[in-house]
């Protein structure tokens, strides 16, 4: 660890309690603020404007007409409660701004109070507040201690989801100049060089050919990562985290296997080389567009004929929900196969069909539970029907190894906990956020270890991955618990020598 | 005619106005505001038939609230559905003759009040003691339940302790809707009761009993998940990326 943690892990709870509130135990400056540069690279005024108020509630005026989702789940919430002890963030640090429907209520009480009547005539009686310094601040601090995971929206009668509301008050804020270091350096980085971690071409291909030879060095035979390989059938958009960051690039290498033994040509791209689109995170449909043009644009360059995503949880819900709809229609790429496809979809038909010999007892030394990423699990699906995005992951583990167990029906499916660093929060500056955040989580993991033996956690999105190698060891387990789905693949695969 | 026949007359006919327009504009706005992403909570239907069992799901059983928590879920049953059957007892006082239905909701009608301020109390109560809940309500959160259960105190009293005279009032009532106005029975509870519900009517577009109509447009319940087969697209996204740029000669 670099720098000494200066706050306490949360202790396991010998069952779970409703928390007693600590008001202000979260309150704080928030994560680091973007610096113009980047900024003024979204299209963002680069720092904090004089008349902030007025725009700020001209952008408020301008999501509300655009947004319906905005509008309604600002009206409709009726304070029952329902939401209170369903967010990580509030197990975790007990903060009760961090209860859904508190966070919430930082930006509904601005909308009452210039967007409704009851809050212009009688703001003390229905909760409504001027918009103060004060009130920006804690936007900014509350509202990136939500991970978007869309818990709460799960169990609201309503279905009013925070994350909805804390991306259009991200918005809000990018809009007046306070946008988040972590993101919108990220964003810009994409738009400099394609991907998040600003990985340069030649880099790229280095880390891929030397990944080309440790697989042949491992098991001898010639395994290919292609990139910008003209008229491959597969466009492969995975995050660039799988490049070199551990445990996703096992995955990586997994994926690579897969496609060898399927015989199915893919490449990557050097231009789209990231999965991830953190602009979600913002709320801002115009970067998000924007970051999704690459890859189409890299589709039709390359001239595949399909688009496969790699193990990205975000990244998912951007490609499954909105790719189509932000730089739709993909008239010209294979109609006979889902647009896009996930990584796992296609591992999962090659098992179906028996076209990938698997080995499990390879992974005779694990005992694998899995942990649901949010946005995999409320924001997306796979294969063809409801909750495939359940199922779909666990049998290809399943078809990798012999010893699975799941975690809690209350903590999996789509009553996941985040990881604690999802939504734009995977930032050193929110340490104390993150620890805490993944409570529930490895409350649930201690569970099957303690019950089942189980020595791993696979998951399919690279913050998951990324979050728990570095809280893993707050909660007493090791940092390499966690691993790729598709390392568990790797890692079974039976690689066919003699290629025709 | 009297001072209170006047009175309750037009305030009749302001309050049903206020609550008329003012629903229909929100529901207005929240069906012309566009929903430019697809957003259901997953796993979602996938056919507009499974949406409408969904939405359904959530407006009569209430169920993503009994997933969340039973005791509200219990209390907010109990209320809303004697609400209803209530509501529907109180259809004869504005039709002649009574429906048959009607006659027959009657005796459910008259014991679910009770039902109904039991609801409201547990309501009430976690609201004052759930240290949770009491830190996200506002003064209106509680005055809203009090309003209700005032409603249905009042509503409980003339029908079993004071005995309004009802055929008078049902004259009153049917003649403030057929424009031939009738006197009013002045007694206190009655006027209480009724300046109760007035009130609801004016407060319920201006509140949080929006989520009422909100349930319906809430786009995490009422989306289809097919956002892979078939393109989803604002208007206002189309306008600013997907035109073609203005020609100029």
């Amino acid at each position: 660890m670099a720098a000494k943690a200066n706050f306490e892990t949360p202790a396991f709870r010998p069952y779970p309690v409703i928390p007693i509130l600590k008001p202000g135990a979260m309150k704080g400056n928030g994560p680091f603020v973007a610096k113009p540069p980047m900024q003024e690279a979204l299209g963002f005024p680069g720092e904090l404007i004089d008349n902030w108020h007025d725009v700020a509630i001209e952008k408020m005026g301008e999501l509300l007409k655009k947004y319906r989702s905005l509008r309604v789940y600002l009206d409709a919430c009726v304070k029952c409660g329902a939401c209170t002890d369903k967010c990580h963030y509030m197990i975790g640090t007990f903060d009760p701004k961090n209860m859904p429907v508190a966070r919430q209520d930082l930006l509904r009480q601005v909308y009452r109070r210039y967007f409704t009547l009851a809050g212009k005539w009688f703001p003390k009686l229905v909760g409504a507040k001027d918009l103060t310094r004060e009130v920006l601040d804690d936007w900014y601090n509350y509202f990136h201690q939500c991970s978007q995971c869309r818990r709460c929206s799960v169990f609201c009668p309503y279905g009013i989801d925070t994350a909805d509301i804390s991306m259009a008050a991200r918005e809000i804020l990018d809009s007046v100049g306070k946008g988040q270091k972590y993101c919108n350096e990220i964003i810009a980085k994409v738009y400099k060089i394609g991907n998040n971690l600003g990985l340069p071409e030649p880099a790229l291909r280095d880390t891929l050919e030397g990944l080309e030879e440790d697989i042949k060095d491992e098991t001898g035979v010639d395994v290919r990562l292609p990139v910008d390989e003209e008229g491959a059938e597969v466009l492969v958009i995975t995050p660039s985290a799988d490049f070199f960051a551990e445990p996703h690039i096992d995955g990586l290498i997994g994926y690579a296997k897969v496609f060898h033994q399927a015989g199915i040509s893919w490449t990557l791209s050097s231009s789209a080389s990231e999965a991830a689109n953190f602009s979600m995170f913002i709320g801002s449909y115009e970067n998000m567009r924007r970051v999704a043009l690459r890859i189409r644009e890299a589709a039709i360059n390359l001239k595949v004929k399909r688009i496969i995503f790699g193990e990205c949880g975000h990244a998912w819900r951007v490609a499954y929900s909105f790719l189509n709809t932000l730089v739709g229609p993909f008239d010209f790429l294979d109609q006979r196969y889902p647009i896009p496809q996930h990584i796992c979809e296609f591992t999962y038909d090659l098992i179906q069909k028996g076209a990938l010999k698997l080995d499990k007892s390879a992974n005779d030394h694990r005992r694998v539970t899995f942990h649901d990423s949010c946005n995999v699990a409320r924001a997306s699906r796979m294969g063809d029907m409801p909750g495939g995005q359940f199922i779909i992951p666990r049998e290809v583990i399943k078809a990798s190894c012999n010893h699975f167990y799941d975690m809690p029906a209350d903590t999996i499916h789509d009553q996941t906990y985040c990881c604690g660093g999802g939504g734009g929060l995977l930032t050193d500056d929110l340490m104390e956020l993150r620890v805490k955040g993944a409570l529930p989580r490895m409350e649930a993991l201690k569970h099957v270890v303690d019950n089942y033996g189980v020595t791993h956690m696979a998951a399919i999105c690279a913050i998951c991955k990324t979050q728990f190698a570095k809280v893993l060891p707050y909660y007493g387990f090791e940092m390499d618990q966690i691993i790729s789905v598709h390392q568990l693949v790797s890692d079974a695969i039976v690689l066919s020598v003699d290629e025709i | 005619m009297g001072f209170w026949t006047t009175f309750y007359a037009l305030s009749f006919y302001t309050a049903t106005l206020i609550l008329v327009l003012g629903l229909a504009y929100k529901i207005y706005q929240y069906a012309k505001t566009p929903a430019p992403l697809k957003v259901p909570t997953m796993p979602a239907p996938l056919t507009t038939g499974g949406v409408v069992v969904r939405v359904l799901m959530e407006v009569v059983l209430f169920q993503s609230l009994f997933r969340s928590n039973k005791w509200i879920w219990l209390f907010a049953m109990l209320f809303h559905a004697a609400l209803w059957v209530v509501l529907l007892r109180h259809l004869r006082y504005f039709i002649e003759p009574v429906w048959f239905w009607v006659v027959l909701v009657q005796p459910f009608g008259k014991y679910g009040s009770f039902v109904m301020l039991f609801g409201l109390l547990g309501l009430l109560v976690r609201r004052l003691f759930v240290e949770r809940i009491r830190y996200i309500s506002s003064p209106s959160d509680y005055l809203m339940l009090i309003l209700l259960l005032v409603i249905g105190g009042s509503g409980v009293m003339v029908s079993f302790v004071t005995h309004t005279d009802i055929v008078h009032f049902k004259a009153f009532m049917l003649g403030v809707m057929y424009f031939d106005w009738q006197p009013i029975p002045t007694d206190s509870i009655l006027l209480v009761h009724l300046t109760a519900v007035i009130l609801l009517m004016i407060i319920f577009p201006f509140s949080k009993l929006l989520h009422a109509p909100g349930v319906f447009f809430s786009p995490s319940r009422n989306q289809v998940d097919n956002a892979r087969e078939k393109r989803h697209v604002a208007p206002w996204a189309i306008k600013q990326f997907e035109s073609p740029p203005p020609v100029v000669d």
